[in-house]
């Protein structure tokens, strides 16, 4: 920049145009009232409506309603009658909203680069489709990452119909092929075994999973808490045998952070602590889950273990799969022997495993096209890429994991010139037809208005097949020793498909709590071993493949092993997403997805910062999180409320009040993003986190006490007594007749007295203007909640905008808000039911049965604050038999 | 005698001088200009002009013919082209006056109401529950059945809000009457303490977390 030379003269000029503009810029901003053309039937402006839709995260499908504000979808909430949601939902749900609104999705089909008509795409693909009409489609491939909508699987077999020598591979990274191979081996069909833990006695999880990324994930967590409520002074017990840190660990009774060849020794050798194990699982009606990073023969013995045990478990069979492997697709590529290659969805460029090398044989395609939501690494290396519309634009069917079907209906126009998987296969099938006529066809026997109202389609669960496993599945290969590599789906990002989502960019991972980055994850003795602390960097080599990131320690991960989450790295995911993190993929090869074996790891200079949001994992004899014994529940103390001199306040309505079961928590998070999507609630970006600044009203904290992971959910406690109140100079900060400490934004001055003086630090300060300005992401936001300025303190209202609606309906028919009518955001989205929110005034309430728990404790009661918000604690059952984990 | 300042400070004391009366000509503008009356909200121009007086006075068609989501809804709802041509398809139908009517109808574009009663976005009103306590639509919106074009006759201003929810019983009609225009509260004071009596305490009707959240 040139330096500035300013005359008077121009001084004054620019001073006198500025003093004009400012004082024509005073007036009120006219706004229009935009009314319907033509008024759709039943739209009420103002009052949302719910539809219900599905989609897939991590391999099945999760049943969603999606709240639509005169035609703007904006909240994911979770389908009861859905076996995928049974009302809850994932992280992923929850954030799926932001990915539709995403201004960096793609928005008009490319050829090779440059914006390109749909009409030119149609032409190139009827000019390769007449080459090979007289070959039966010898050369045409497709690359599918989920093949599990029926409507698609339809589409494909008539596609072979038309050319039959067509060849379609399936490519998923978060693949389940290893279970998949177990049972082939065990039951000579890719059975998948449906547990039913709510009837176990014992689980021993073996790498599994089955909180975290499993494709029931959230019907296990709710089946798992029903498991975990004492009766009788009995409850589920919880073995977890892991490679990396889980869900799963954190909820353990025991756990044993072991890398995957240990576990596998484990599971065929005999010792002391298989022994008891398994002897309380005999005895108990346990239950073995196996994760996907042990060998076929691992999961078939575990086939055969859980039928000896008479374990509470079905097998459903999936239809038969037609796809072929990654690797044969490839391997054509590389011949020559493939015309035109069609991408459905997924990014293989990025995922595909290092030895296949997929990007280079994607180059000798002469016409590949892509259907992405966003132009990524793949679509780069294609012919054509095209935007795929967002799951809640297009029609379409998914199964859930126990194969309950569900429509797929849009919520709203395609937002750009995208096609949905099902209208790009048109193309190659020749139909003339809509994504809503093929889905509709698909499912011309159903009831297809009750289907789309509640969600489901009514026994279209695969039925249990009655099967032995055989005897001798084969003896688990050894695998090499040495340092482990172990890759998981990052827990936000999965396998990067969320890279550009900021939500779950800026999510707290549970048992980490980074932010805006992945970590290599070292336990504290190999971290000594190598001299590493958290930010510096270690090279990670395995044969000729390196790659260095930095190091993160933890008690949840294996001794000489060290995990690598999947999903960062990426060049093409868009502004937010590129560059953040290490890409993991470069070490991932097809023979060992999951776990590599002779590594070697060292120290390699420089440093990485991190962005965390809780630095400190001890909780210094303050009994933050509590935990009882199963058996010495009676010893559980707390704390009384201190007398007063003065008279409790009189409340004559409504009294508001949380419990937050931490025996039920899981740590997974859906409750902060719900609470995100619900109430407007920015991103700050990574360097914001660093400096503490951090918006998300309902935290979950995570404490390493005793060997274990302690998860604790924080948001406002709404204090009788709140600290905040009476250091507000403004009266910012006030209680209201109900007993909801209330934060009035057009009041707040700034000051952040109360932020200081809250000792819950559940305040939330914009220092910057944080607020959407692209006209994309304004349309997500909750109409029924105030989008926050810059200067202006925040935080959790227990969702008072769901009283006020709740209250107005109450009203207006003269009656009081029945208990469970007001269901907060974050208690709505809990796969465990851990949040509970009613009325105290209201003796029969759900909230006041959770208060009466002789387990529940307020959070720092010695500050005599009165919190309305309160927690129960959670119940430990150890194994007495059992000493170590 | 010498100068008392040398000329840098008089030109920064010249400068200073400016500054002040630029400022409290910008304060005065700004406060000026910010005020309702003033800022050309109260009746501005709409794209039809359309007239409450002929159609509510003078023709007497319900509010909620229009404005149809009033009782359920927050938002009292403004009709759709379609609605207009309910009655429009057939009467003046090829008035010039209502082309933008017809051409939203046609073209599908809606058409861009000036708002007149415009609230902060902090603020949260709800049409529903006030029709349902007993607040009829002239409390708010004046004698509309008697404006060519509408106008707001209320500040809206939080003070003149709080007025009515510290002290509702003399602004509350009988169910029947909230959307009779010439309706008046009733006077007896036992039919004013039973219509109060359906509304929750005044502590509740002023607490912030009513209207704002």
């Amino acid at each position: 920049m040139p330096p500035v030379t300013l005359t008077r003269r121009n001084f004054l000029k620019l001073g006198a145009a500025a003093a004009a503009l400012a004082s024509g810029a005073c007036s009120r901003p006219r706004e229009p009232i935009v009314p319907y053309a033509h008024q759709p039937e039943g739209e009420l402006p103002g009052v949302p409506r719910f539809y219900a839709t599905a989609a897939c995260f991590v391999g099945a499908a999760e049943g969603m309603l999606v709240e639509s504000n005169t035609g703007r979808p904006t909240k994911v909430e979770g389908n009861t009658a859905h076996p995928g949601s049974l009302g809850a939902t994932s992280v992923h749900g929850q954030a799926s909203v932001l990915g539709l609104w995403d201004p960096e999705r793609s928005k008009a089909p490319r050829r090779r680069g440059l914006p390109a008509t749909r009409g030119a795409l149609e032409r190139d693909i009827a000019d390769a489709l007449a080459r090979f009409r007289d070959s039966g489609g010898e050369g045409l491939r497709l690359l599918v990452r989920d093949a599990s909508s029926p409507t698609l699987l339809r589409q494909l077999d008539r596609l072979v119909k038309r050319f039959p020598r067509v060849r379609v591979h399936r490519w998923d990274p978060l693949h389940r092929d290893r279970g998949r191979e177990g049972a082939r081996l065990a039951f000579g069909r890719p059975l998948e075994p449906l547990y039913r833990l709510e009837e176990a006695g014992a689980i021993l999880s073996l790498d599994s999973r089955f909180l975290d990324d499993h494709p029931y994930r959230l019907n296990y967590a709710r089946q798992f808490a029903r498991a975990r409520t004492p009766r009788d002074g009995q409850m589920c017990r919880l073995y977890a045998l892991e490679s990396a840190p889980s869900l799963v660990g954190a909820m353990a009774d025991h756990r044993f952070a072991m890398s995957v060849p240990a576990i596998e020794g484990w599971l065929s050798g005999k010792n002391a602590t298989y022994d008891t194990i398994f002897k309380d699982l005999r005895q108990n009606r346990g239950v073995i889950l196996a994760g996907e990073a042990l060998s076929p023969q691992a999961h078939a013995l575990v086939h055969r273990l859980n039928a000896q045990l008479g374990a509470p478990v079905s097998y459903i069979e999936p239809p038969r799969e037609e796809t072929q492997p990654l690797a044969d697709l490839v391997e054509a590529m590389r011949k020559g022997a493939v015309g035109l290659l069609v991408i459905l969805e997924g990014n293989p460029a990025y995922d595909a495993p290092l030895d296949l090398d997929f990007g280079a044989a994607l180059a000798q395609v002469p016409l590949s096209v892509h259907l992405s939501l966003y132009e990524d690494e793949t679509s780069a290396r294609c012919t054509w890429h095209v935007p795929s519309t967002h799951f809640m634009e297009h029609w379409s069917d998914a199964r859930a994991f126990d194969g309950t079907a569900a429509i797929v209906q849009p919520l709203i126009a395609p937002l750009y010139d995208g096609v949905s998987p099902h209208e790009l296969l048109l193309l190659l099938t020749g139909e003339g037809k809509g994504g809503y006529d093929l889905v509709r066809e698909t499912w011309r026997d159903t009831d297809w208005d009750g289907a789309l109202r509640t969600g489901v389609i009514q026994d279209s669960a695969f039925p249990a097949s009655p099967v032995t496993p055989r005897v001798s599945p084969g003896s688990i290969p050894s695998q090499q020793q040495g340092w482990q590599v172990r890759f998981v789906a990052d827990e936000a990002l999965l396998d990067g498909r969320f890279a550009n989502n900021a939500w779950l960019q800026e999510l707290p991972r549970a048992d980490s709590k980074l932010t805006w980055d992945n970590a290599a994850l070292l336990s504290p003795a190999s971290a000594k071993e190598l001299g590493v602390a958290n930010g510096d960097l270690v090279d990670i080599a395995i044969g000729e493949r390196r790659l260095r990131a930095p190091a993160w320690v933890t008690p949840a991960q294996a001794d000489a092993s060290v995990t690598l989450p999947l999903g960062y790295g990426r060049s093409r995911a868009g502004a937010i997403g590129n560059g953040v993190g290490f890409d993991a993929n470069p070490l991932r090869t097809r023979a060992e997805p999951w776990n590599a074996g002779g590594a070697r790891v060292t120290k390699a200079p420089g440093r990485h910062e991190f962005a965390t949001t809780q630095n400190h994992a001890r909780m210094e004899g303050r009994d933050l999180a509590r935990h009882v014994d199963l058996t010495h529940m009676d010893s559980f103390r707390k704390e009384r409320p201190r007398n007063s001199l003065y008279p409790g306040w009189p409340y004559d309505g409504y009294r508001w009040a949380m419990s937050i079961d931490l025996n039920a928590c899981i740590g997974c998070n859906a409750c902060t993003i719900a609470c995100q999507a619900e109430n407007n609630i920015p991103t700050v970006g990574k360097d914001q986190v660093i400096a503490g600044r951090e918006m998300h009203w309902i935290r979950v904290d995570r404490y390493y006490e005793d060997h274990r992971t302690l998860f604790q959910p924080v948001p406002c406690m709404h204090c009788e007594n709140a600290p905040c109140e009476y250091v507000c100079p403004v009266e910012a900060s006030v209680h209201d007749s109900e007993g909801l400490n209330v934060q009035v934004y057009n009041r707040c001055v700034g000051t952040r007295f109360c932020s200081q003086n809250c000792p819950y630090k559940v305040r939330r300060f914009n220092f910057f203007d944080h607020t959407p300005k692209d006209e994309s992401l304004k349309a997500q936001m909750n109409p029924e909640v105030t989008v926050r300025m810059r200067g202006v303190m925040e935080k959790c209202t227990y969702c008072v905008q769901r009283i006020t609606r709740a209250r107005i309906e109450a009203e207006k028919q003269g009656r009081r808000i029945s208990d469970g009518e007001v269901i907060t955001a974050c208690q709505a989205a809990c796969p465990t039911n851990a949040i509970m929110f009613g009325d105290l005034s209201d003796e029969k309430s759900e909230i006041n049965r959770a208060k009466r728990s002789p387990l529940q404790y307020d959070l720092l009661a010695e500050l005599n604050t009165r919190p309305r918000t309160s927690y129960a604690a959670r119940i430990v059952n150890r194994n007495p038999e059992l000493k170590d984990g | 005698m010498a100068q008392l300042f040398d000329p840098p400070a008089i030109l920064g004391i010249k400068l200073f001088l400016i500054a002040i009366t630029l400022a409290i000509a910008a304060v005065w503008v700004t406060f000026y200009k910010a005020l309702p009356a003033h800022s050309g909200l109260l009746s501005p121009q709409q794209p039809i002009p359309f007239s409450h007086k002929h159609h509510v006075g003078d023709d007497g068609i319900d509010c909620r013919y229009c404005h149809w989501s009033v009782e359920k809804s927050s938002f009292a709802g403004i009709p759709s082209a379609q609605v207009c041509l309910t009655c429009h398809s057939q009467l003046f139908s090829d008035a010039p006056i209502l082309e933008p009517l017809r051409e939203s109808a046609r073209t599908g574009v809606p058409i861009r109401w000036v708002r007149v009663h415009d609230l902060p976005d902090f603020v949260f009103f709800d049409h529903g529950i006030h029709l349902a306590k007993g607040v009829g639509c002239v409390e708010c919106h004046g004698r509309v059945d008697r404006m060519p074009r509408i106008e707001r006759v209320a500040s809206l201003e939080m003070q003149w809000c709080l007025g009515c929810h510290r002290d509702p019983a003399p602004h509350l009609r009988r169910p029947q009457d909230v959307f009779d225009m010439a309706s008046q509260p009733p006077r007896d004071a036992s039919v004013r303490a039973q219509l109060a009596s359906r509304l929750l305490s005044e502590q509740r009707l002023t607490d912030c977390s009513t209207c704002h959240r």
